[in-house]
């Protein structure tokens, strides 16, 4: 066998290993979405069928239509959409007024302010659960929307901030200066000037705070108490609480709740990769 | 026309940079604000509920100084706790990082071609795009005494009879890790695929002139370009592990009897299971000490990385 030879085999031996490995990889991350895909549209009956299929005769929509007609369960979407919208927008508004100054004003306390805002993020949300219940109780928040919201734009801020001060940054200086010069006051510059070139790093931030406050459990669970606040992640546990399991309906609940993130992953997917890569790597 | 002359003092261009000293203040005092009342104030309460008996469910709290720290200190499930945390997160962090190299390695190779690697890489992302909630009971499906992993396991021989993986003492900690194993390993294969694309070529090319295997390559190349994102997504990956609550709260609630009890669930239990407030804070302020340390090393790596 010729030398090109013998490395042509080994190149197609080395393919055929790649792939085997990387089909054992696709197993391990996607069959449990399959099973919960597949498990969504069986009969509850069925979820235990022995021996288990992928997809029986008892295929159907009606663990959706079931999630669908009940106005509880609706409501514990229309709960998170509202939570989670009025928190992409206030973060947004807040962190680029905050990235503004840091990237644009030399003011005193600026390194310090700029220390703690990096430092509140290790703070773990356990330590600040207790406190927040009691914050919340006194301000009369408990079991509201403004009391989610308000936790949840806390919670964003800070990596939003830091976020949107990189992206400041990477914008040329001459840009606000040339609208100075013109006459432009500093909101001008920012919301005429800057905002419109921003785009990218506010989908970034955006992404990421809807994906904070859209997921969130913890909080939502204690800072909430009746079914018209429980946003989608507490309500799949109820629904998992009640006595009978409808592992059907629960499982068709669980996917409705992750098609926002899903479609909002699909459109934008390389800010969310850069996003989590640089914050990954820079913050 | 005439001006009284403390106006003529104040001219436009002298109030404009006044006004302009100002707006710094005035534009981060949102920030400033909801960092304050939100974090700080917060962090401070907890801190002086810790020192303190019977708080929030008593009118007149004692203070005790120390004592609930040295209680909690000397409470034994506390210590199973911890001890559960580091088992979960040392385990969850190494097998996050092996998992996110050899993906993003396999995905990275020029042998594969460009549309399966597309698909590949999409089927890998997936795991991430479901939150706590949705993975602990997808997972509470599959792990069921009748579930699919159960009749896939007793159907190759690898069981004789079905496990309650989620109930069983000896199985639970090991599955609630496996579950987070699962769920958090994306976030490190994309940043590490990130990384590899900045590896330059011609560093494997020198390497492979110089007669280095593959192997060789990995070892030689690879893994120094990769080092600074490894260390840091292990420390992230620490921070936010040992913080994880909704998993295992969702799955197995800490139990059976405390076996997979960690320090969130703990915490979480003495504050809104049995009212113990004081002790629930004081738990929560030694979680908070033990991630300061690690955030600590977390910055100086980052330091170090933007320095070199």
């Amino acid at each position: 066998m010729s030398l090109a030879m013998k490395a042509r085999t080994r190149r197609s031996m080395g393919r055929v290993l790649l792939y085997i490995g990387l089909s054992i990889g696709a197993v391990f991350a996607g069959f449990p979405v399959l099973w919960m895909l597949s498990s969504s549209f069986k009969s509850n009956a069925k979820i235990f069928a022995f021996p288990p299929r992928l997809v029986d005769g008892s295929f159907s929509l009606s663990a959706y239509f079931a999630v669908l007609a009940d106005p509880v369960k609706i409501g514990y979407f229309v709960n998170s959409y509202v939570v989670a919208i009025c928190v992409v927008i206030i973060t947004l508004v807040i962190s680029l007024l905050a990235a503004y100054v840091f990237s644009r004003y030399d003011f005193r306390f600026k390194s310090v302010i700029r220390v703690v805002i990096i430092g509140v993020q290790a703070v773990p949300p356990i330590t600040l659960l207790i406190p927040f219940f009691g914050i919340m109780v006194g301000l009369g928040l408990y079991n509201t929307y403004q009391g989610l919201v308000l936790t949840y734009v806390v919670f964003t801020l800070p990596y939003a901030i830091i976020m949107m001060t990189a992206y400041l940054d990477s914008l040329p200086r001459e840009l606000d200066e040339a609208a100075r010069v013109d006459g432009a006051g500093s909101m001008a510059v920012l919301w005429r000037v800057l905002v419109p070139v921003s785009v990218p790093g506010m989908v970034s931030v955006g992404l990421y705070t809807f994906m904070i406050s859209w997921n969130e459990y913890l909080f939502a669970l204690t800072l909430t108490q009746t079914d018209d606040k429980r946003t989608v992640p507490v309500g799949i546990q109820l629904l998992m609480g009640q006595n009978n399991y409808l592992w059907n309906e629960v499982m068709a609940m669980s996917i409705l709740g992750s098609i926002p993130v899903l479609v909002l992953f699909l459109i934008f997917q390389r800010y969310f990769i850069g996003g989590l890569a640089a914050g990954a790597v820079k913050s | 026309m005439t001006l009284p002359l403390h106006q003529i003092t104040t001219a436009p261009p002298r109030r404009g940079s006044r006004v302009r000293a100002f707006e710094p203040y005035l534009l981060i005092a949102p920030t400033v604000l909801l960092v304050v009342g939100l974090m700080v104030v917060p962090i401070v309460i907890v801190i002086g509920y810790s020192l303190f008996d019977n708080v929030v469910t008593n009118q007149n709290p004692q203070f005790v100084g120390i004592a609930n720290y040295l209680k909690v200190l000397a409470d034994p499930n506390f210590w199973n706790a911890v001890e559960n945390t580091l088992v979960f997160t040392v385990l969850s962090v190494v097998v996050h990082m092996v998992i996110g190299v050899g993906f993003a390695l396999m995905l990275n190779s020029k042998l594969v071609h460009a549309l399966p690697r597309a698909i590949f890489r999409a089927i890998y992302i997936l795991p991430w795009i479901f939150t706590a909630s949705v993975v602990a009971v997808l997972w509470r499906l599959l792990l069921d005494p009748s579930g699919v992993i159960n009749y896939v396991l007793t159907t190759i021989g690898v069981l004789h009879q079905a496990v309650p993986w989620l109930a069983t003492p000896a199985t639970a900690l090991i599955s609630v890790t496996a579950i987070n194993i699962w769920s958090g390993y994306p976030f490190f294969m994309i940043s590490l695929l990130a990384g590899l694309q900045g590896v330059p070529a011609d560093l494997y090319e020198a390497a492979r002139v110089d007669g280095a295997g593959l192997i060789r390559q990995f070892f030689s190349v690879t893994i120094p370009a990769l080092k600074p994102i490894i260390f840091s997504m292990a420390l992230l990956d620490l921070l936010w592990t040992t913080q994880q609550f909704t998993l295992i709260w969702a799955t197995t609630g800490g139990g059976p009897i405390n076996h997979t009890e960690v320090v969130s669930t703990y915490t979480y239990k003495l504050a809104f299971n049995s009212y113990q407030f004081s002790m629930a804070s004081t738990s929560a302020v030694v979680i908070l000490v033990a991630s300061l340390v690690v955030a600590v090393f977390y910055v100086r790596q980052q330091k170090k990385a933007s320095q070199s």
